[in-house]
């Protein structure tokens, strides 16, 4: 099923679907290897929407909440 | 075939700092998380017989600018180089984006395969030559922080090729690195390792709140232990024992009341030199920076360097990241906050990572007045610190409020919203001993090169104010505000006249005022918040520009009013 990043679990792995944003979000986000296909592992999620962070390639990125609830996720549940 | 410049590029935090500083023998700051290099460095060495000049460009992630910093290494492009591009060999897909885009630019590349010696124990297995074939330019595996292939990479220099590949879209760079990586680098399975266990635990909340809990507390307390240690066992000894008797005997040469005498040592108390009151060039000139700040300067960049080479701060980013929208920052701005405390002017100009005006106008003003630094926190403690501890805790405490309080109030009155944190996490590394002992050096020395003469400059210009009774003029002048409002009296004018030079200094001219605790409270309390030291002044009105300096200036002189008047009334 797809969810936004901000509904994943923490350790739940899930493939990134689509990215909803202008030209220059999206281009910020594939730059830093966040782009649809990608396996992403979600690490945590802070409290009071803070930020999610992500592991992808060995690489953490810690993006805000606002911005991860534009990414998709694909995951199986 | 000739070249002048060497430009080096890559992502943020693959090293390229550390490479510079290997191939110039300059030194610049390297730590161990994105950002670190604001603004490009220049060095120079020697190819063959020619001087050549390598620039550090701050880190970036495409060639399409999309920050400040991203936009400086965008404009280094436009003038002719050679690049040498450092890639994060642990990371190859995503920093080779970077490395297809400057191949189509038609710009003679060299690759500097970086971390190698983290490819290791990550698992990580990349066949060199492979790649070589693939991008068609000498590919050299590096580690900055050992050194290793740098002699390589320099030998090989003169290959570095301009091949003029074809503009591609995005979607087929990404095809083209996914058949490279495909067939140059395999991964094997691996047991996560202790360190990335700690980087799970300091990220998650629920471990990562106690744990960034912790490490502050301690970091303070060690902080604190080995500032102390230093001054009690090193320093008070060595003034006590071995400079003021020389001082005494050199009072005593020049005689009392003479000109040089009043300079140089300045007033005895009970006819005794006294390094926190005589308030001369030799004495209290000397005392405060050496005696009272440098041992506490030493120790907090001893920690910071530490934390910032371990990878610390960006998760500390992370975890104050609701905090800081609140102020209407986001967590990053934590950065130039920490570094702040130890100068505001790194601080300043660390400002530069994040990325709108809005963002830089409330994090420059909200630096400007509740982080005071190093110099000054170390002579609030000296000072202040001999009434109690507690007394300390509400000079702190009440700047601390003062943050969070203008933090909001900026939050609802600016227009605009926070922007939101998006950010890489560089993994943990163990911190080398090396690497932290130059980098403390570099810090040292630039406190002692910078700040010590300013120190006693500053020292001599009271003086001099005081000798010509130009202090006791503007004493007059505002007498109002500092006696009726404040509670302070006139004299301590001077230390305001002072605190736009040096901090440190101004604190310290409280000391000879006779104030009461209530007083020297107030008095610390604004010297912290009225105005930057001129150094950070002049970082920050290049920063935000005029314009934006002078409202940030209109609001540090109505909070230090209003904080004045609120603790004269409440304490």
């Amino acid at each position: 099923m797809t969810i936004n990043l901000t509904e994943m679990q923490p350790s739940e792995i899930g493939l990134v679907k689509e990215i909803q944003g202008g030209y220059g979000f999206t281009k910020k986000l594939h730059s830093m290897g966040v782009r649809p296909g990608k396996k992403i592992t979600k690490v945590s999620s802070h409290f009071w929407r803070g930020p999610q962070t992500i592991d992808i390639d060995n690489i953490q990125i810690a993006i805000g909440f606002g911005m991860a609830r534009r990414i998709l996720v694909e995951v199986e549940r | 075939m000739k070249t002048e410049r060497i430009l080096l590029i890559g992502n943020p935090n693959v090293g390229k700092s550390a490479i510079f500083s290997r191939i110039t023998g300059a030194r610049v700051i390297i730590s161990n998380y994105p950002g670190t290099t604001v603004e490009f460095t220049q060095g120079k060495m020697k190819l063959g017989d020619e001087n050549v000049m390598i620039i550090d460009v701050p880190g970036t992630y495409t060639l399409e600018p999309t920050c400040k910093a991203e936009d400086v290494a965008c404009r280094m492009l436009q003038e002719d180089g050679l690049v040498i591009n450092i890639v994060d060999a642990t990371n190859l897909e995503r920093n080779l984006h970077l490395t297809l885009q400057l191949l189509e630019r038609g710009i003679p590349v060299i690759v500097a395969l970086n971390m190698w010696d983290d490819t290791k124990h990550r698992g990580i297995c990349i066949d060199v030559k492979k790649i070589e074939e693939h991008l068609g330019v000498p590919v050299i595996p590096t580690c900055g922080l050992t050194g290793e292939g740098i002699k390589e990479l320099i030998g090989r220099l003169p290959e570095a090729k301009a091949i003029n590949l074809p503009a591609s879209s995005d979607s087929q760079k990404w095809e083209k690195i996914g058949k490279i990586i495909e067939e140059v680098q395999k991964l094997t399975h691996r047991h996560h390792t202790l360190l990335e266990t700690l980087e799970d635990l300091s990220i998650k909340p629920l471990t990562g709140l106690p744990i960034a809990a912790g490490v502050i507390y301690c970091a303070f307390w060690v902080i604190r232990f080995i500032g102390e240690s230093l001054i009690g066992y090193i320093f008070e000894p060595l003034f006590g024992k071995l400079w003021l008797p020389l001082l005494t005997k050199l009072s005593a040469v020049l005689g009392e009341g003479s000109f040089l005498q009043h300079i140089l040592i300045g007033n005895l108390i009970d006819g005794k030199v006294n390094f926190g009151q005589s308030f001369g060039v030799l004495t209290t000139g000397l005392y405060v920076p050496i005696a009272m700040v440098l041992p506490y300067i030493f120790s907090f960049y001893l920690i910071l360097g530490l934390l910032e080479d371990l990878g610390y701060f960006p998760r500390l980013a992370v975890l104050a990241d609701n905090l800081m929208h609140h102020l209407g920052l986001h967590g990053y701005a934590i950065i130039p906050f920490i570094l702040g405390l130890g100068c505001n002017v790194p601080g300043a100009l660390a400002i530069r990572v994040l990325e709108e005006r809005r963002e830089k106008f409330i994090a420059a003003t909200l630096m400007a007045i509740a982080i005071p630094c190093m110099a000054q926190i170390a002579t609030i403690v000296g000072l202040v610190g001999q009434r109690g501890g507690r007394y300390v805790a509400i000079v702190f405490l009440t700047l601390f409020v003062l943050l969070i309080l203008k933090g909001l109030i900026l939050n609802r009155v600016l227009k605009g919203a926070s922007p939101e944190i998006l950010v890489e996490i560089p993994p943990y590394r163990i911190p080398q001993a090396m690497a932290v002992i130059k980098k403390l050096w570099m810090r040292l020395s630039g406190f002692l090169r910078e700040a010590l003469p300013f120190v006693l400059l500053g020292v001599l210009l009271v003086n001099i104010l005081y000798a010509l009774k130009i202090i006791d003029f503007f004493a007059y002048i505002f007498a109002p505000i500092l006696t009726n409002l404040w509670g302070l009296p006139q004299e301590a004018i001077g230390a305001l006249i002072v605190g736009f030079l040096r901090k440190d200094v101004a604190v310290g001219m409280l000391g000879p005022l006779n104030l009461t605790t209530k007083q020297l409270v107030i008095g610390s309390t604004i010297l912290a918040v009225y105005f930057p030291c001129i150094a950070t002044f002049v970082v920050l009105i290049r920063e935000l520009g005029i314009k934006d300096m002078l409202k940030v200036t209109l609001i540090m002189m109505l909070v230090a009013i209003s904080v004045g008047i609120l603790l004269n009334l409440v304490l």
